[in-house]
């Protein structure tokens, strides 16, 4: 599981001008060797092609990508996905903080799946700490990733149904996502960016009326998935509009090093949580959805059958939450009780040095996947035995699943292409970082 | 000359330039209200209130956008054409406005000794006057693309040159049944011809077929991909601001109440209620009024629950199956009456 890097969207410039010059003045020549030939090579068409820019600001690129069309009337013969907009440089922000504080920036990558960041850097450190989480905080984080998922799912589909015209769905799917930040805000205190996963464990254990209020949500949510089908599925202008188009074969897929949704709807059944169990996801009855065909119907299906297993397994890990603290015991990782600070002069020491210093994390290499809404959220941690992370790096889904655009809305309609891109739902802040 | 308006032409000359006043008049301060209806319903629709801020209810969100709007520096990129980018939303809006004029909102009345028809003019070619003001309308849509200078701008006027053409031929296609059914082409004719049983009955596939065709011709969801916000962002208009903008908004408020308006004048009955029971003549206006707003509701409700179609889809349904069956219906009404 090694970090396709050198397979971006946009290698195809620095492939065609050589090595990429540093001269900034440089950069409109390189950027319209990708974009502005009306011709695209090999193409041997005579036709006039028309070539337009979609983005970086526009109401579909669902944040700012930017995606230079080759159009042949409304048919799309070429595509580039031009990225970048949003380079945060959070990996290289994460070098310079201690392990705890790089659990706050690490969130803000992909801003729609901030548990799984967070699970996945944690998951990188405890790994090379040799830490054992404690059994409720494991659950207590499947419940919280799942309800991301549903979360994350909820803006897809409101935005996507958004793109192929149907306003309604996105009120609807966000008056969901509003219960679920309820529910993360009641157990962190944030809606959005809620550091609640910790090294070792969570921030605190779950409050009183909590569990009660996501069992509400997850008996709920399974209706309200059923109406979104109603609404959606049965609609013969939405089925025209997504089956059959845009297909793209397992074997393209697997080449380019799709993962999740996108890859499980043309039929390879390639879940992380199910085939290599990371917190406790083996203890829980969860079916993988698969589509078929792998059209932009198979991957609607998907990520709604999605809402399903995952409410399940989120009624699961409630039902089936293990006494015992929802962090680890190590003083050397985690802080001690606010009590303590007062009797115990140890304590104090370890308050003191977890604060000021941070735990050093032994020398090494860890690489942790976890299956993130959109795909493999690898978290890549270097340590050399200080209490900073030497390099940080997220293998983001969005990233790499950006990939496929080019080979899936080739020869489509530009309403395809829209809805092909917001069937891939890209989160761009992930795939700048 | 040809007379134009020879039917039922009576009145006093001072009472056309009264009725235009008052018909512009009224539909300019309904028009305001119905984005707010719009918007309210909309918000209905989507679990949210709307609009509800500025005025009682919100009702004065309208002037707060208005003057907004009209404050706004006149912008045009530079590599559009001046003159064209200009008039372009005149048209649209005149076309539109000038469609008003044939609506029957009531009967003939007695007023200060004279008699009133309640319609601006009652034209003897009634349906093609509105045709000829929506084919005319199509060039502010064209030319404000084309003139706007930008690619989004022009793949939404080449949109909507294909979509309007191919759906205007069924929407004329449709309303060829009911007048073939009535015998006559004046509008107040053809609501005195529904005394006996309004035209949705026996015409239902041609009210069907044009109520469809009419969400195409007013680029209204499921049929607004001249607009498709998600691809086009906002297609013919995307580089109008301001009053242009305006202009264009506006013009399409109109152009709905006017496919309302026709719908309820060729197949409701107009101000006709069932029974014909003998009511004061001034009650007229609002039956008309009512019957307009359901299929005003009926537009809203189906932008707010219908996704777009595709390009390809949008032709192939007119040209493929709209077509045939207008063709159908008008054969089919062509032999029953004759």
């Amino acid at each position: 599981m090694s970090t396709p890097t050198g397979t971006t969207g946009t290698t195809g410039t620095t492939a065609t001008t050589g090595p990429a010059a540093l001269d900034p003045a440089d950069y409109r020549r390189r950027e319209e060797s990708v974009t502005m030939s009306a011709e695209p090579a090999g193409m041997g068409e005579t036709r006039e092609l028309l070539t337009l820019n979609f983005g970086p600001h526009h109401p579909a690129t669902h944040g700012v990508l930017r995606l230079i069309a080759t159009l042949e009337g409304e048919v799309v013969r070429d595509i580039k996905p031009i990225i970048g907009y949003v380079h945060t440089g959070i990996e290289k922000t994460a070098e310079e903080k201690s392990y705890w504080k790089v659990i706050p920036v690490i969130e803000r990558m992909d801003y729609l799946s901030y548990y799984f960041n967070a699970m996945a850097f944690c998951g990188a450190v405890e790994t090379l700490l040799e830490l054992e989480v404690p059994p409720r905080a494991q659950y207590l984080r499947v419940i919280h990733l799942e309800l991301n998922r549903i979360m994350s799912h909820l803006v897809w589909l409101g935005t996507s149904a958004l793109d192929l015209g149907a306003m309604s769905m996105f009120w609807y799917c966000f008056r969901e996502r509003e219960t679920i930040l309820d529910l993360f805000e009641m157990s962190s205190g944030q809606r959005m960016h809620t550091r609640y996963i910790q090294v070792g464990g969570v921030f605190e254990d779950i409050p009183v009326g909590f569990a009660h209020k996501v069992q509400k949500f997850v008996d709920e949510m399974p209706r309200r998935a059923d109406q979104y089908a109603d609404l959606l599925a049965k609609n013969e202008i939405l089925l025209q509009r997504l089956s059959g188009t845009c297909p793209v074969d397992k074997e393209t897929l697997l080449g380019l090093g799709v993962t999740g949704p996108l890859l499980r709807a043309a039929g390879v059944p390639w879940d992380l949580r199910k085939a290599a169990p990371y917190s406790s996801y083996d203890h829980f009855d969860f079916k993988v959805p698969i589509g078929t065909e792998g059209d932009n119907y198979d991957r609607f299906r998907v990520r709604h059958a999605e809402f399903y297993e995952s409410s399940k397994i989120v009624e699961q890990a409630l039902g089936g939450l293990p006494e015992g603290p929802y962090i680890t015991p190590d003083r050397k990782v985690a802080l001690p009780p606010r009590h303590e600070l007062a009797t115990s002069m140890e304590a104090l020491i370890h308050h003191f040095k977890l604060v000021t210093e941070g735990f050093r994390v032994p020398a090494g290499e860890a690489y942790y996947p976890i299956e993130s809404p959109r795909g493999e959220l690898g978290c890549f941690v270097r340590s050399d035995g200080s209490s900073k992370p030497a390099r940080v790096h997220m293998r983001d889904p969005s990233f790499i699943n950006l990939q496929s655009t080019a080979p899936m809305v080739k020869n489509a309609y530009i309403a395809d292409l829209i809805a092909s891109l917001a069937m891939i739902d890209p989160i761009l802040g992930g795939v700048d970082r | 000359m040809i007379q134009f308006a020879d039917v039922n032409y009576f009145e006093p000359w001072w009472a056309q330039i009264v009725k235009a006043l008052v018909i512009f008049g009224i539909v300019f301060a309904v028009l305001p209200m119905l984005t707010v209806y719009e918007r309210k319903l909309l918000g209905r629709f989507q679990g949210r209130y709307g609009p509800n801020r500025v005025g009682p209810f919100g009702l004065l969100q309208p002037l707060a956008e208005i003057v907004k709007f009209a404050v706004k520096e006149p912008f045009r990129p530079t590599t559009s054409i001046g003159f064209l980018f200009r008039v372009a939303p005149a048209i649209a809006i005149l076309t539109a406005v000038a469609a008003l004029a044939i609506i029957p909102w009531g009967n003939v009345q007695h007023i200060f000794g004279t008699r009133f028809g309640l319609y601006g003019i009652d034209v003897s070619v009634g349906p093609l006057y509105v045709f000829a003001m929506a084919g005319i309308s199509f060039y502010g849509i064209m030319l404000g693309g084309w003139a706007s200078g930008s690619k989004y701008s022009f793949l939404g006027s080449m949109r909507a040159a294909a979509q309007l053409i191919s759906y205007e031929v069924s929407q004329g296609l449709a309303l060829v049944g009911v007048v073939i059914t009535s015998q006559t082409l004046s509008l107040t004719g053809i609501i005195h011809a529904q005394r006996g049983m309004w035209y949705i009955v026996p015409q239902l596939l041609g009210f069907l077929i044009f109520m469809v065709a009419s969400f195409a011709e007013t680029n209204r969801a499921p049929f607004d991909l001249v607009e498709a916000d998600a691809e086009l962002v906002g297609g013919y208009f995307t580089e109008y601001g301001g009053t242009g903008f305006v202009a264009y908004l506006f013009a399409e408020y109109v152009n709905m109440i006017v496919v309302s308006a026709i719908a309820t004048t060729m197949f409701l009955g107009g101000w006709l209620i069932p029974g014909n029971p003998s009511i004061p003549g001034w009650i007229d206006p609002f039956i008309v009024a009512a019957k307009m707003m359901i299929f005003i509701t009926l537009f809203i409700w189906i932008r707010a629950t219908l996704p777009r179609l595709r390009y390809d889809q949008l032709m192939s349904f007119g040209w493929k199956i709209l077509l045939p069956l207008a063709t159908v219906n008008l054969l089919v009404t062509a032999i029953v009456v004759a």
